[in-house]
């Protein structure tokens, strides 16, 4: 068959074979693991106790793949942290994610008590605008937790006002209002730490922000940033057993790459042979 | 009048909140504040203005046949269920004006609105973001070919990005020595992303930056007047 009509169809089921096989037997490939998801494994494991942090679900199920294991990761190293995590959503469906995560956590850790350990505040509309105002008074954004009870009922909150009494914003972002957002204000105005984590696809956007002013301390890019933080924490979740899949697949796009540049090579010296 | 009043409205709340970025004092900070929640409230009616929007242009759809019209149906019947199931019997800790659906919930598991989320909206989302595995293959065959020196590189630093941000990657070179760290797959696809990558979406966001600069004071001066509709 001529490379050039190969049909697409056969392509689909290759990748349907190297995305599949591995999710249904794990190979356990070894991972190398980044300096960038090095800082973010840090910066939480190194705040101390009791502190107040702030992680933001701005995402929705189209990006759970990539972000969900990130989020879940980071919640549990918070909690065996013992700090206290204040949790919000930018994006509509990111309060069903913050949901999940919570289900999940208490079943590993029965006795977290909601109000003392970690808390709900919400979605609210107007992205940057919403974190603006809560770097000025985050009880006139959200003067309610989630469930319309006021934030004064729950320890969680006592003395907090502002995004200033957070040790740090941890923003799980699939686009905007997001990460991005997250550092112009927390970081930018308010002056606390912000990391987080992004789809593979946009992480080249937003590394940028990984610099000498620390706007991120770190940033997880991906499925396999995802996989590298599970490693860090010692915790084996669906990123580390997507990866297999992850790295099949991107093997058989780039036998693909390598077959289609092949047959534009074979395709040219036969037409500058016919030339001649 | 009709488009006098909102160019000055525009121009007195964006000339206010530029002011109040270089003196946070009174009067510009507490005006700043107030709008802001203003901003916030305007946004969630924003919110329902969008619903509002998606059923008139799914009706219209369905009244003067057009193209796919039949899909429209399928977008008002899912989301009436939905809102309905959220309304009647409320989501997640909130109730709904029938309660909080025990009944329901003894039966299914759930309340009908997280039920639909949790197993219907969650996993048409994911479906449809991972199809695009399948067509990014097909794609990357078709159209990712080096045809010159320029698309040679960028096929080339592809390949190592995507390989070093696999296992495959750290396998394929896990046996170099020490000395040699520097050219491990993960190491130069980190190299790419951190110094080639950056300088040039530095180079985008600077371009950008100044592009948002520019048309928020041709907004605010009156000059960019399309958002007001006609001309």
């Amino acid at each position: 068959m001529a490379l050039q009509n190969l049909d697409r169809r056969i392509i689909y089921i290759l990748i349907f074979l190297a995305v599949s096989i591995p999710l249904i037997k794990p190979i356990g490939l070894k991972m190398h693991i980044s300096e960038n998801v090095k800082k973010v494994y840090s910066l939480v494991q190194e705040t101390p106790e009791n502190s107040r942090v702030l992680f933001s679900f701005d995402y929705d199920p189209a990006s759970m793949p990539e972000l969900h294991p990130m989020a879940i990761s980071a919640f549990r190293q918070a909690l065996l942290k013992k700090q206290k995590i204040v949790c919000t959503a930018m994006w509509p469906m990111g309060v069903q994610m913050y949901e999940d995560v919570v289900k999940k956590m208490k079943v590993e850790f029965p006795n977290i008590k909601y109000g003392v350990d970690y808390i709900n505040l919400g979605y609210k509309a107007g992205g940057i605008v919403t974190m603006q105002a809560m770097e000025s008074d985050i009880n006139k954004v959200f003067p309610t937790d989630f469930s319309g009870k006021a934030l004064s009922d729950f320890p969680i909150m006592n003395n907090v006002s502002s995004l200033k009494n957070f040790k740090y914003v941890l923003s799980f972002s699939a686009g905007a209002p997001g990460i991005k957002e997250w550092v112009m204000i927390a970081h930018d105005q308010a002056k606390i730490k912000v990391a987080g984590g992004v789809t593979a696809v946009s992480a080249p956007s937003i590394l940028p922000y990984v610099n000498d002013q620390h706007q991120l301390v770190g940033l997880l890019g991906g499925m396999a940033a995802a996989a590298q933080f599970e490693s860090l924490n010692h915790f084996k979740g669906t990123a580390t057993k997507g990866m297999d899949a992850q790295s099949l697949a991107h093997l058989v796009i780039i036998i693909f790459i390598l077959m289609g540049n092949l047959n534009y090579i074979l395709l040219k010296k036969k037409k500058e042979r016919g030339n001649k | 009048m009709k488009r006098n009043i909102p160019l000055l409205i525009t121009f007195i709340a964006g000339f206010i909140i530029i002011i109040s970025e270089f003196i946070p004092h009174y009067p510009f900070g507490s005006v700043k504040s107030g709008l802001e929640g203003w901003f916030l409230i305007i946004s969630s009616f924003a919110i329902i203005l969008g619903n509002l929007n998606l059923i008139k242009v799914n009706i219209l759809k369905i009244k003067f046949k057009s193209q796919n019209w039949k899909y429209s149906y399928v977008t008002l019947i899912s989301f009436t269920i939905m809102l309905l199931a959220g309304v009647f019997w409320g989501t997640q800790t909130k109730s709904g004006i029938l309660g909080s659906g025990s009944g329901i919930i003894a039966q299914i598991g759930d309340k009908p609105f997280d039920y639909l989320y949790n197993n219907v909206y969650q996993h048409l989302s994911a479906t449809m973001f991972s199809l695009l595995s399948f067509y990014i293959a097909s794609a990357a065959y078709r159209a990712f070919i080096g045809r010159t020196v320029e698309a040679k590189l960028l096929v080339f630093s592809a390949i190592i990005v995507m390989l070093g941000n696999t296992s495959l990657g750290f396998l394929i070179t896990s046996g170099l020595p020490h000395s040699l760290d520097f050219l491990q797959l993960p190491n130069i696809s980190e190299y790419i992303m951190k110094y080639p990558n950056t300088a040039g979406q530095r180079a985008i966001m600077i371009g950008a930056g100044l592009g948002i600069i520019g048309s928020s004071l041709r907004i605010i001066l009156g000059i960019e007047r399309s958002y007001l509709g006609g001309e």
